[in-house]
């Protein structure tokens, strides 16, 4: 913007941005507050934000209450058995579709990108089905397995392929690399950004994810966080105390990678704002 | 020699998408199919019924007065949050859209955060921030004298703050694809802008509007389509009540789906979902080979 803008605007504007980050930081900051006072001043009237009295007991009585490190083993598990594997046949996929055309390859790209078009909400009752039958309820693979290619993915590795020069590939070709070889040894450590940001957002979307975990685990041994807390939550509705201290627990971790890859993580969620 | 390069090639592509497409065939193609195969079926899991039905289930959902509640209650959800997310986000990114201030690539940070938290945590945390008993919400306005009514449980209530509290969990993501879109128009368009004396209204709505709209849209329509999908903050904050007034599609089709295990009449709702946000995808997908074919 060129124009200049009024003094007195622009403090307005100002105290308006405050105001809207103070909304964005009060909930967040209420929950890790609430979690340091014991039960007697969480139930206290009139309700204060800063306790007089900070306490770590809720802690305790969280991972008394429920297995909460084993919620945050199966997140980990779950969000990144599904990263892993799908940045592979992700990128694999990509490179083939941006490099390695074959008769027919435009129309089986097309197909892949039509799946974008249909959301898990709609396949979750088939998904779950398949599941009961081959046993996959309950389980690791179960949950994982449904995720281990994206079409999205395959997409965003594929625009970045196309810019790859041919001449790199070649090089490998002359030496008498196999394609496979090609794509492992020049290709892929060239999109070492993209395959962050993609990383970044396949982790984020199923550590946060609600649905598939809920329907596909049976047993709170395999819970992952989100579900394994709110399940708790329905279940006790009056520890107040030990719910927020898992809150806290479960956002601090994501907390520290914001802080110190904040431009690797902004562009890998608003990534999944786009799949949509 | 160069044939027999040309085909290795070729086979090497075809075993290298081989993969992903088997994969994307099996737990999306496959799925979607035999969703709508399910959808004429009577089909429960926990009685143990497995048969045809014909169109016995549509018949029943256009009959049953909680999916039309469920339908419109994800209409009203839409309606509410994707204008205010919008325009909101709009706002904010027009604030922060200025030339590398310390400030602002704080105050980015700081609208984003509710974002990369999980919707099912953030909305446990709210549920206590709104419950009577405890939330620091109603201690302040009962200090004040006013009274307190518990926002959640208040049938006119519940909906419009689960839109609210989305909007506060969400607003970061839209602002920042805006912000992207609003920081590659380039400066000069604003400088033959300042040079004809536009004010600063007017550049708005002349200029940088119509260069947006492209991210705009893509704003719009993919909030709309998500709002179709809305189910964790349901889920945490109200599981559909008070009443069924929350009671979004989703929601009901995982009530149907299991919590009733009926296979067959969950899958005729999920039919039903899947057709209306095909529409909006279509559309979607017209206004972008329109913008390709611009470009």
């Amino acid at each position: 913007m060129i124009a200049r803008t009024p003094k007195l605007v622009s403090s307005l504007l100002m105290v308006l941005l405050i105001i809207v980050a103070l909304i964005m930081i009060f909930p967040i900051l209420w929950i890790a507050l609430t979690s340091l006072k014991p039960e007697s001043l969480i139930l206290g009237k009139p309700a204060k934000l800063f306790p007089e009295v900070y306490t770590i007991e809720q802690y305790g009585l969280l991972l008394n209450a429920i297995p909460f490190f084993t919620f945050v083993k199966n997140s980990l598990i779950f969000a990144g058995g599904v990263t892993i594997i799908s940045l592979f046949f992700d990128s694999m996929a990509g490179y083939a579709f941006a490099k390695l055309r074959f008769p027919g390859s435009n129309i089986v790209f097309f197909l892949v990108l039509a799946t974008l078009m249909i959301p898990f909400q709609i396949v979750m009752i088939p998904l779950y089905l398949m599941m009961h039958k081959l046993h996959g309820l309950d389980t690791y693979w179960g949950m994982i397995i449904p995720r281990i290619t994206n079409a999205f993915g395959i997409y965003l590795m594929r625009q970045f392929f196309l810019s790859v020069p041919e001449d790199l590939l070649d090089a490998g070709r002359i030496e008498g690399l196999s394609e496979f070889k090609i794509y492992i040894k020049i290709a892929l450590p060239i999109t070492t950004t993209a395959l962050t940001t993609l990383g970044v957002f396949h982790f984020m979307y199923n550590w946060n994810d609600f649905l598939w975990p809920l329907i596909i685990t049976t047993s709170q041994e395999m819970r992952t966080l989100p579900v394994g807390l709110a399940l708790f939550t329905g279940e006790h509705v009056m520890e107040h105390g030990p719910i927020m201290a898992g809150a806290v627990l479960s956002i601090i971790p994501i907390l520290i990678f914001y802080l110190f890859a904040q431009k690797t993580f902004i562009k890998g969620v608003a990534l999944s704002g786009m799949k949509g | 020699m160069r044939y027999s390069l040309e085909r290795r090639k070729q086979a090497s592509g075809i075993m290298m998408v081989a993969p992903s497409v088997i994969a994307l065939s099996v737990f999306v193609i496959f799925p979607i199919i035999n969703s709508i195969y399910l959808s004429f079926l009577d089909y429960n899991l926990l009685k143990g019924v497995r048969e045809f039905a014909a169109f016995s289930n549509y018949t029943h959902i256009f009959q049953d007065s909680r999916f039309w509640g469920a339908l419109w209650n994800t209409c009203y959800f839409t309606l509410g949050y994707v204008p205010l997310l919008t325009i909101i986000a709009l706002f904010l990114a027009v604030l922060l859209d200025r030339k590398m201030q310390v400030a602002v690539k704080l105050f980015q940070a700081i609208y984003f955060l509710p974002a990369i938290t999980s919707m099912a945590i953030v909305a446990i945390g709210w549920r206590y921030i709104l419950d009577p008993n405890i939330g620091i919400i109603f201690g302040v306005l009962e200090s004040i004298g006013l009274k307190s009514v518990p926002l959640l449980q208040n049938t006119k209530l519940a909906m419009p703050t689960v839109i609210g509290i989305s909007l506060w969990k969400q607003i970061g993501f839209s602002m920042v694809i805006l912000l992207a879109g609003l920081k590659s128009i380039s400066d000069t368009y604003y400088e033959a802008a300042a040079i004809d004396g536009s004010g600063r209204i007017h550049t708005f709505f002349r200029i940088t509007l119509p260069l947006l709209l492209p991210s705009l849209s893509f704003v719009i329509i993919t909030n709309i389509i998500s709002s179709f999908q809305v189910f964790d903050q349901i889920y945490v904050l109200t599981k559909g009540g008070p009443l069924f007034k929350t009671e979004v599609l989703v929601y009901y089709i995982y009530y149907q789906g299991f919590t009733l295990f009926k296979i067959g009449y969950a899958s005729a709702l999920s039919s039903i979902l899947f057709i209306l946000i095909l529409l909006i995808t279509i559309f979607q997908v017209k206004k972008f080979m329109q913008r390709e074919i611009e470009v």
